[in-house]
């Protein structure tokens, strides 16, 4: 059994929460290079440029990538033979949350829903948590915005449905989001589970890398396709029009019940912003 | 599409010359307030009571910045989404507010109130909250402090970049999605 100290964990989230809101990952970086090349339109072509400055000087000033810093989302893999001492995973984790978004100037936007006060400190983190074989910890962490997050569905469609009635639920919702998520989006999307796990398919699905393509081939060419189609859409960057609407579609599947077939639509702003870290 | 450079306090001049797709330069005094903000203006409202800033000539900025480190008046300040504001933005502006900042759709109530009291909605680039931030010279919360980010603060802008997204003759510049093109 290997041990590690929970202060370790608390100091690495912390730091993985400032330099995510800073620096914009090098994947998204390259994909919006060659999204501009791609546009026409002065309109679009001025968003990228915008886009490219503020990552820029978001690196050198620190000031962070955007004002929504986000509620902090984690995906952690612990293995099983992993001992965290002093603190529970899931504490240290918000341990870290805290300590990052006061140390780095991050805004806390973690409200009670009802009455809307600011908890203060952007907790309770959202942790998903699973265990692995092995005896060592790899947190993922993405910064999630309200704006994007508010454009999000989740939905029951009949087995009958299948794929093209995916599509369509998926079509529309990038449609009837418009300007408002601040496109280009990612868009991420969970098939199967159950009403929940599709949401957090969808969502863990935003967590894989710009460009990568779905190992399995038969989900890489459905995404491939879906990307083209959310492209025809003309919403384009801010919504100002142009060929970029979405910059990324992943999907996430899983055997659902005979009788069902849940779908989660995860929309991800422009700033992409993920780190991992593994102890 | 034309440029304009403009200064606060907002004429209806000002106003009703912009059409949507003008670019903007703003200069001068905007305040910000989003979703409790709001909220809490519309009941001083309600309660007969005066607001923190005067709407005659006023911009609001959906904004909540993030912490001002040190050496700078403000963290980063790009727009939020502004539908959310939609069902006050009407009474706002039969008070005498000329405009408000921020991204993303408005409702077809707060277009009237764009025709009906000469003011226009104005889109700055969502995300670009670092960038943004440059053009803020100076921040002072002025009321609502328990509220946090979502304080009202009154900013000094210089060359504050905008987009005229709706205007006060009924134009918009967002793209109409092309559903029949994507498939449906």
């Amino acid at each position: 059994m290997r041990t590690i100290k929970a202060q370790d964990v608390v100091d690495a989230v912390a730091k993985m929460c400032i330099s995510a809101n800073r620096y914009l990952p090098a994947d998204v970086r390259k994909r919006f290079d060659e999204c501009e090349a791609q546009e026409d339109s002065p309109a679009a072509k001025e968003v990228f440029r915008q886009i490219k400055e503020n990552y820029e000087l978001a690196e050198k000033t620190g000031i962070p990538l955007c004002q929504d810093t986000g509620l902090a989302v984690y995906f952690v893999e612990m293995g099983e033979d992993l001992r965290i001492d002093g603190m529970n995973i899931k504490d240290a984790i918000d341990e870290g949350t805290r300590k990052g978004y006061k140390e780095g100037f991050l805004r806390k936007s973690s409200c009670d829903p009802l009455t809307r006060k600011n908890v203060g400190d952007n907790t309770p983190s959202v942790i998903h948590l699973d265990v692995v074989p092995g005896d060592k910890l790899k947190i993922t962490f993405m910064a999630k915005g309200g704006g994007s997050e508010n454009m999000s569905r989740v939905t029951m469609l009949a087995p009958a449905q299948g794929w093209e009635g995916i599509k369509k639920f998926v079509i529309e919702r990038v449609a009837e989001a418009g300007p408002n998520p601040c496109p280009p989006t990612m868009v991420g999307i969970g098939v199967g589970g159950t009403f929940e796990y599709s949401a957090i398919l969808a969502k863990k699905s935003l967590m894989r890398k710009v460009g990568d393509k779905n190992p399995d081939p038969k989900l890489a060419e459905l995404e491939a396709e879906l990307m083209e189609d959310l492209n025809k859409l003309g919403v384009g960057p801010m919504g100002l029009g142009g060929k970029t609407t979405v910059f990324d579609v992943k999907i996430e599947m899983r055997p659902c019940h005979i009788a069902s077939l849940p779908l989660a639509v995860n929309i991800q702003c422009h700033s992409a912003r993920h780190e991992e870290v593994e102890l | 599409m034309a440029e304009y450079k403009i200064e606060t306090p907002l004429t209806d001049d000002d106003m009703v010359k912009l059409k949507a797709g003008d670019v903007v330069k703003l200069t001068g005094t905007i305040y910000t307030a989003r979703d409790a903000a709001h909220k809490k203006l519309c009941d001083l409202l309600d309660e007969g009571k005066e607001l923190p800033f005067d709407l005659k000539g006023a911009a609001i900025y959906y904004v909540g910045p993030s912490p001002a480190p040190e050496g700078r008046p403000i963290g980063a300040a790009g727009p939020t989404t502004s539908y959310r504001m939609d069902s006050y933005a009407p009474r706002l502006h039969s008070l005498g507010l000329k405009a408000s900042i921020g991204k993303g759709k408005r409702n077809d109530e707060v277009k009237k109130a764009l025709k009906d009291y000469k003011a226009v909605y104005f889109g700055a680039t969502g995300g670009a909250g670092a960038l943004l931030s440059m053009c803020i010279k100076e921040a002072e919360v002025i009321a609502f402090d328990e509220l946090g980010p979502e304080a009202v603060r009154k900013l000094t802008v210089e060359d504050f970049p905008l987009l005229v997204i709706n205007d006060s003759h009924g134009g918009e510049l967002y793209a109409v999605p092309d559903r029949k093109a994507a498939g449906l």
